[in-house]
């Protein structure tokens, strides 16, 4: 079951000073100075220098991984220190790719950092994917996470996968053919809308301090070609029970992508396969159905009557709210829209827009008629209309 | 048959597990229909999550042996902030 990573060390040399850097790594024998030379001449790349990128960059720098390549095109916010650590107060503003190369040249300046200042897409994956022995999954979204599993197949490179959800984590190696990808779990991606996103749905900060650990962990590991690699197996880790759990997952003889009939050669459309596209459609088809907040601030100061629907949940009422406004979370919302006047005019609203979308066509479909939703949401009330207001 | 739930199964659930009256001899699938039918909330996730019985992926032409430990586990994103 062992994936060997071909790493010709023969012309890696270790100066005197990575002899002193590296010291607590040359002593053990799992590692010593041809492991130690592995990792120099070892490539890895990072898709996402965020919250997983953040402890895997500096964990893969610290060990002395020749090469690194990280891939990101975000802007370093506020909201990204409480679990992004790679990142700084003072690195607000900067782009993540910036930020972060100069948090690696300070921890471990004999590390080569490639920055890749863009989006994965299947138009440039395979070309920023190839040049690298590893790749690391720490992306966000579906459609990436697809994409990553999709061009790691293809390429024939170990995939090492990590993702988080609140108090939840996930974490598998994927490297056909020596054990499953990614669509062998999952063939398909969840419906929009179903699996929040961290954004969404929030997440501990130090989870994935956590799971990148276990990344990074098993990326050394697949180079030194020491140890069990996390091939064929899934480990689940609960914060709040603070239990780990494995569960075991064979290559699926039917996976389209890795099974012995494979149906998809290429990469394909991932916004599509996930359903993004199709989502839009309606949203954007849906604009005689909005209100602006622009709209609803003239409204309210000529004093209509107006009913404001606040369909986020009770922890982010705490942060802030529109004034006047009635709060009916959406997970309620089935159990509770009888408390609602059909007659009244009703004006949608969430955090950007979603959720309340989501409640508005909940809504329609029982018989309610006057319904606006809020565009761009309370987020769009504080940069327009209330610029005091807390921004989360 | 209790069914152990994770991330957003769990949470849309509001429960650790839940229980499913399943007949001897049923499969994956079975199980997998009866979770929707009798827990409508999860019914979207259902379709798209996987179930390990015994702490391993199972088909869902696979048979349920007696006395097996099932879990559902949605897919999970998140990871570099949206």
């Amino acid at each position: 079951m062992t994936a060997h990573l071909d790493l010709p060390i023969d012309r890696i040399t270790i100066s005197q000073h990575e002899v002193a850097r590296y010291s607590r790594h040359l002593i053990m024998p799992e590692v010593g100075m041809d492991g130690q030379k592995r990792l120099k001449a070892a490539s890895v790349l990072l898709i996402g220098a965020g919250g997983l990128g953040s402890p895997l960059a500096l964990y893969l720098a610290a060990a002395g991984i020749g090469r690194m390549g990280l891939v990101d095109f975000d802007i370093v916010d506020f909201s990204n220190l409480q679990r992004q650590v790679i990142h700084g107060t003072p690195d607000v503003g900067r782009t993540k790719l910036e930020s972060a190369r100069d948090r690696l040249n300070a921890i471990n300046p004999e590390v080569k950092v490639d920055l890749y200042s863009t989006r994965l897409t299947a138009a440039n994956a395979i070309d920023i994917c190839k040049p690298y022995d590893i790749v690391i999954d720490g992306t966000d979204n579906f459609p990436t996470r697809y994409l990553v599993n999709d061009v790691c197949v293809l390429l024939k490179k170990p995939n090492v996968y990590g993702s988080i959800f609140r108090f939840d984590g996930q974490a598998s190696v994927f490297h056909p053919p020596h054990g499953p990808c990614y669509r062998c779990l999952y063939p398909e991606p969840p419906p929009p809308g179903e699996v929040p996103s961290c954004a969404e749905g929030g997440v501990l900060g130090i989870l994935p301090g956590l799971i990148g650990c276990i990344q990074a962990t098993e990326a050394v590991k697949l180079i030194l070609g020491k140890g069990e690699p996390l091939i064929g197996r899934l480990i689940l880790y609960d914060a709040l029970a603070m239990s780990f759990r494995e569960f075991k997952v064979r290559r699926n003889p039917k996976c389209p992508l890795c099974g012995d009939q494979p149906t998809i050669a290429q990469l394909i459309d991932y916004e599509q396969f996930c359903g993004m596209r199709g989502q839009e459609e309606p949203a954007a088809a849906a604009t005689d159905g909005e209100a602006t907040v622009e709209d609803l601030k003239r409204r309210l100061d000529r004093g209509e009557d107006l009913f404001i629907l606040d369909v986020r949940n009770p922890e982010e009422i705490q942060i802030c709210r529109i004034p006047g406004s009635t709060v009916l979370p959406l997970p309620e919302l089935p159990q509770r829209f009888g408390e609602l006047d059909k007659a009244r005019e009703m004006i949608v609203h969430c955090k950007s827009g979603m959720r309340s979308q989501k409640a508005i066509a909940f809504l329609k479909q029982q018989g309610f008629t006057k319904l606006k939703n809020l565009k761009g949401g309370i987020l769009a009330w504080a940069d327009r209309v209330d610029p005091g207001m807390p921004k989360y | 048959m209790n069914v152990r739930l994770f991330a957003r199964a769990r949470e849309l659930a509001g429960a650790d597990t839940i229980e499913v009256n399943l007949p001897a001899g049923a499969t994956v699938h079975d199980l997998r229909r009866r979770i929707g039918e009798e827990y409508p909330r999860l019914a979207a996730l259902l379709e798209r999550s996987a179930l390990a019985v015994n702490d391993q992926f199972a088909e869902d032409a696979q048979m349920l042996p007696p006395g097996a430990e099932v879990a559902l586990l949605p897919p999970v994103s998140g990871g570099q902030s949206a």
